[in-house]
Parts: C-alpha cells; sequence; structure tokens
C-alpha cells in the first residue's frame, strides 16, 4: 500500500499547491499578447516591465514600506516579546500575551478599516500623519508585522538558557548591558528570519494598503490588482515571475537561519 | 602546638570563638504557596568547601542562588564576610557562579568568555587576555583559547566555565552541579582536580549536589538537605558515622534501621528492645530516657559474618544468606534472619584465596554494641 500510494499522494500534493505558480512563471515567457495561448518562448513582457514607469514607481514604493515596516517590526517585535519572556508576572501580562498576537487572526479589512479610521480622527485632532501615504502604510504594517516577529523571537527567547544572562550579571555586567552583550547576540539569527517575514508579509499586503495609502502611494500589489481588473495583461506575469523569486529567495534565508539556531541549541 | 589547637586551624568550625565568612541566618523562600527553603540557618567558614547535598527539589539550588543575587529571600539575611547582602544585585556581589549548564556564551570564544568579568570590572583589555590566559593555563586549556563553546567536550566546557567563575578571584565561588554532567571516570579525577585549584587559590567554595560520593570525597563539611530545611551540618565522617536522624542515615549509604524501645541503660552498655532482633546491645548514648522509642541504625560493613556461633557476644543473630554479590573488593549480603527480618551486611575481600561465605548457606552475624548508632527521629 504505502509503496505507491505515499508517492502518489506528495505528487497530487505538489501539484495541487505549485501548479498555478509553475503555470503563471511558464506564461511569462509567452511571446503571445493572449495570456492562455502559447505563442514561443520570449523574454518580451520583462522588457516591456523594465519601461513601464507606473509599475517600477509602485515598487519602489513597496520596497520602501516594507524595509521600513520591518525594521520597526523587529524592534517593537523584539521589546514585546522580551517583555513577556523576561519580566516574569506584572499586572496586565494576560491581556498583552494575547493582544500581542491579536493581529495574527484579526480579518485584514478590520485591520485596514480600523487603522484608516484612527489615522482619520488622528489628523483632525493632533494634525498628525497629515494626509495618507509612505508613513501610514509603514505605520499599519508594523502594527501586524510586530506580532509575527514577536512570536518568534518569543520562541527564542523561551527556548534560550537563562542562565546565560543570569551568568553574565554575575560577572558584573549590568541588566541593559547583558541585553546587548549575550541576548542580543544570541536571538540574532531569529530577528533576520523575524525581518525577512515582515519585509516579505509587508510586501505582499494589498488589503491593509488600500485603505491606508494615499494619493500617490500606491503599492505594488496595489497597482497589480487595479491592473488584473482590466484584464490580465502578461507583464503582470513577468511581474509575479520576479516576486516569486525574491520571496523563494527571503524564505530560504530565513528557513536555513532558524535551523542553525535551533542546531546551536 | 597541640593536636587540638592544629585542628581549630583547619576546621575552623569546631572553635567556638570563629568568626563565620558567610552567615545564613533564618532564610526562607517561598514562591507563591510553595516554601522551597524554610528557616535555614548556616555558618560557613572561610576557606571551606562546603558541599549542600539533598536530592532534587529540596531547596539546595534555591539556597545558592539566594546567595549569588538571583533570588531574594522571603524572609531572613545573608551575610557574607560581614555585609548584609539584602538589595545588592548579583553584578555587585563578590561572588561568582558556575552553572549547571556551564552557561557559556555561544558566540564569544573561549578566551572571550573567560576574560568577560574581567572587562565588566574595567580592565584593559590587554590585562584581561593576560590574566584570562593564565587562567586557561591553570585547567590547561590554553591552546583551546579560540575556540567557541560548541567545539569543546564537556569536560573542557566544564573546565572554561570553571575558569570564567574563578577569574575574578572571587571571596565566594558557589558551583551548581559542577561535576553533574560529566561521565563516571571523568568525574573522580574531575573531583581531586577541583580540590586543588580551591586549596591553591584559597576561595571559600559552596557546591551544591544530588550525589553523596561526590560530597564526601569534596567536601570539608556537609548540610544534608530535605524539604528545604537543613537536616544536618556536618563533616563526612560525623555524617557517615553519627547522623542524627533516619533521612540523614538513610541517604547517606546504606543503613540497617532497628525500631525499638530503651530497655535498660546502664553506665557502660544500653540494651534496646527490638521485634527484628529481640534485645541489642549498644553502647550508652547520653539523653535517652527509658521507654523512648528509637531506631538503632548500623551500617552493613559493621556486622561480622561468621560460619560458626561466634563466642563473648551476646549481638549474635542466625540466619541464611538470601543473596550475595560479588564486587570485587566487596561482597554485599542479604541475610535472612531466624526472626524473618532480612539484614544487609557487607565483608570487604581481603584475602584471594578466601573461601567466602555463599548462596542460602547458614551464617551468623553479630556486632560490637559501638557499631551502633541511636536515632531518636
Amino acid at each position: 500500500m504505502r509503496g505507491w500510494f505515499l508517492p502518489l499522494a506528495v505528487a497530487f500534493g505538489f501539484i495541487f499547491l505549485y501548479a498555478p505558480i509553475v503555470s503563471l512563471v511558464v506564461f511569462s515567457f509567452n511571446e503571445s499578447r493572449l495570456v492562455t495561448v502559447w505563442g514561443g518562448f520570449s523574454t518580451r513582457w520583462y522588457g516591456e516591465l523594465i519601461r513601464d514607469r507606473q509599475i517600477l514607481g509602485s515598487a519602489w514604493i513597496s520596497l520602501q514600506v516594507a524595509f521600513w515596516s520591518a525594521n520597526l517590526a523587529v524592534i517593537v517585535g523584539t521589546l514585546g516579546a522580551f517583555v513577556l519572556t523576561r519580566f516574569g508576572k506584572f499586572t496586565g501580562r494576560l491581556l498583552l500575551t494575547g493582544m500581542i498576537t491579536a493581529p495574527l487572526v484579526m480579518p485584514e479589512v478590520i485591520t485596514g478599516l480600523s487603522l484608516l479610521l484612527l489615522f482619520v480622527s488622528m489628523e483632525l485632532t493632533l494634525g498628525w500623519p497629515a494626509g495618507r501615504g509612505l508613513t501610514t502604510i509603514v505605520i499599519a504594517h508594523t502594527t501586524f508585522c510586530a506580532a509575527f516577529v514577536a512570536v518568534i523571537a518569543q520562541t527564542r527567547l523561551r527556548q534560550m538558557d537563562e542562565s546565560l544572562e543570569e551568568a553574565a550579571r554575575d560577572l558584573g555586567a549590568g541588566p541593559v548591558r547583558v541585553f546587548f552583550d549575550i541576548t542580543l547576540p544570541v536571538i540574532t539569527p531569529a530577528l533576520v528570519a523575524g525581518w525577512l517575514l515582515a519585509f516579505t508579509l509587508s510586501l505582499d499586503d494589498l488589503v491593509i494598503a488600500s485603505f491606508v495609502s494615499g494619493p500617490g502611494a500606491s503599492t505594488l500589489p496595489m497597482v497589480i490588482f487595479s491592473k488584473v481588473r482590466l484584464g490580465v495583461s502578461p507583464d503582470v506575469n513577468a511581474l509575479a515571475t520576479i516576486i516569486i523569486g525574491f520571496v523563494l529567495v527571503a524564505v530560504i534565508i530565513a528557513g536555513w537561519l532558524m535551523r542553525r539556531t535551533a542546531r546551536r541549541m | 602546638m597541640d593536636a587540638s589547637a592544629i585542628a581549630a586551624d583547619t576546621r575552623p568550625w569546631r572553635d567556638p570563638d570563629a568568626q563565620p565568612f558567610i552567615s545564613v541566618r533564618g532564610v526562607t523562600k517561598k514562591f507563591g504557596d510553595f516554601t522551597a527553603v524554610s528557616d535555614v540557618d548556616l555558618d560557613i567558614y572561610k576557606g571551606e568547601l562546603f558541599c549542600l547535598l539533598g536530592e532534587s527539589g529540596c531547596g539546595k539550588s534555591t539556597l545558592l542562588r539566594m546567595l549569588a543575587g538571583f533570588e531574594q529571600p522571603t524572609e531572613g539575611s545573608i551575610r557574607i564576610d560581614g555585609e548584609d547582602m539584602a538589595h545588592v544585585p548579583p553584578d555587585r556581589r563578590p561572588t561568582n557562579m558556575m552553572f549547571q549548564s556551564y552557561a557559556l556564551f555561544p558566540h564569544m570564544t573561549v578566551e572571550k568568555n573567560v576574560a568577560y568579568g574581567l572587562l565588566r570590572e574595567g580592565l584593559k583589555k590587554s590585562e584581561a587576555c593576560a590574566k584570562a590566559a593564565e587562567m586557561l593555563r591553570m585547567v590547561k586549556l590554553e591552546k583551546l583559547a579560540r575556540r567557541k563553546p560548541d567545539q569543546l567536550s564537556g569536560g573542557q566546557r566544564q573546565r572554561v566555565a570553571l575558569a570564567r567563575a574563578l577569574v575574578k578571584r572571587p571571596k565566594l565561588l558557589l558551583l551548581d552541579e559542577p561535576l553533574g554532567a560529566l561521565d563516571k571516570k571523568l568525574r573522580e579525577e574531575t573531583q581531586f582536580e577541583l580540590i586543588k585549584i580551591q586549596e591553591t587559590l584559597g576561595v571559600t567554595f559552596i557546591v551544591v549536589t544530588h550525589d553523596q560520593d561526590e560530597a564526601m570525597t569534596l567536601a570539608t563539611r556537609i548540610g544534608v538537605m530535605k524539604d528545604g530545611m537543613i537536616e544536618q551540618v556536618g563533616e563526612p565522617r560525623e555524617i557517615y558515622e553519627t547522623p542524627d536522624s533516619r533521612f540523614v542515615a538513610d541517604f547517606i549509604g546504606t543503613i540497617n534501621l532497628f525500631e525499638g524501645r530503651v530497655d535498660a541503660a546502664a553506665p557502660d552498655m544500653m540494651r534496646i528492645r527490638t521485634e527484628a532482633l529481640g534485645d541489642v546491645l549498644v553502647s550508652p548514648q547520653s539523653g535517652l530516657t527509658q521507654g523512648q522509642q528509637v531506631w538503632a541504625a548500623l551500617r552493613p560493613e559493621r556486622f561480622w559474618l561468621t560460619r560458626e556461633k561466634p563466642e563473648n557476644t551476646r549481638n549474635a543473630w542466625h540466619g541464611h544468606v538470601e543473596e550475595m554479590g560479588y564486587i570485587g573488593h566487596m561482597s554485599q549480603y542479604r541475610i535472612r534472619l531466624d526472626s524473618g527480618v532480612l539484614v544487609r551486611a557487607s565483608q570487604s575481600n581481603r584475602l584471594r584465596d578466601e573461601d567466602p561465605i555463599s548462596w542460602d548457606e547458614k551464617a551468623w552475624v553479630s556486632v560490637n554494641p559501638a557499631a551502633f548508632r541511636v536515632l531518636t527521629r
């Protein structure tokens, strides 16, 4: 039974998950203007992509947003994880434990809408942020990416032998010194993995960005989505292929880093 | 100088006027409802190698962590070298600790691990490195200074941890199961190395261990702990020969316990009426009253095993050998006495061509009255 069943099941699994992606990559090299008709191999659409100002502009915005929100998410997420794993019991601990992971399960529509309402009312009362654009998208992405980073950092901090920190205290280092000398270097691989994950999530997000972005600050997923609504054009296939390449590399690096730290434990 | 003066010099705890180096007074530690350490009083003197011995969960590690400053006592006070340690954080205490997991910093080389404490003291980098190198020579690791901890064997890691804890020349070194992770052979070698280092540097050591042999070999004195309390403090020989309670007697080595009542106390001999052995003659012990419930305790090696009934003694019982284990330097016996009681005895095999008593043989066991320790709890 096992002889043929297992390979077959695995094959079906892979086809189910990856056939759409493979077909997308294949059709990105299609000569024909019709997306579903094969017209021979060509890199024509990649060339067209490079000449498309709108797409390049939005890609640049997306990269900026992803970079800044990943940075901020790592800082906020690490602080949250550190407080939850190292400060023992304090008032509001249980609430924080629940709330820090809430963005993981919250429907994006709700997150996006609530942030939009917040930004609008903040602009009315505080005058900041003035209008919506890059800043508001970065803030919005930081909130939900920080949740992912916090989960990863928390796992690593829990696994980490706390006597390392105690040993440093014992040898004469104050608490802040211990954090920068011992804790941070030990959990760095997990933070890098968290950063890559945050970067990818931010790059990928359509729903939240659509809510909180303003004129002139359209991210790449927003541009693709609006293009596809007018009919799928082959250059979008080329763009998607490039993005898949980037995501693949990021995921492989993140996975490798996480495995390496797990082995070192 | 007479003999007792020498003894007081190397064994300050025997001198009633000696000032303790560490004094623990009424220390209690509670974690929520659970009392980990309960009202402990303890005096430890300069240059001692003191062992806290007990099963896991007896509070010995918690006591050690309170000395290091990682836990605050719920009640009571700890003084080290005359200074009250309340509110002194671990980084300001004159103590260093060697952790059970060794806690070597995985991202630093051996050299940097050892120099870390010196750099935090404000030493220059070159000075710190020189001192670290000197310490590494002492533990014979100078060749591995550039390695990372994950490239070392268990024994090497243990020595790095020791070097790192000693390099600041603390007044007090706390060691949490220092040999626990080593295999048996390495452990025995390391025990004597540890004693040598301790004597060379003259640092006071407090060692936490669950291994009785380790405590007996290492310690100047042992504190036996149970359920957060100190059961008995004494030199290894006192703990073994004159235990205060059934728990201590049973925890250190093997013991036969015979429950009974004090029957008659003469100045030179005392009689205890037991159910297991009938009347037993023991050397008199102070503080016992007629009719008091006691336990006559006897180490297995104090039984004499003979085929013939021994003369000149009334402490002799007949039985047969149910089981015997030949270990080489000694043999262990389980002997069923005619009264039905099973006793444990052992004999050292001093002669090569002996014809030892073996399985299913009839035998007599006899005991010198001075060999019994009478316990009241």
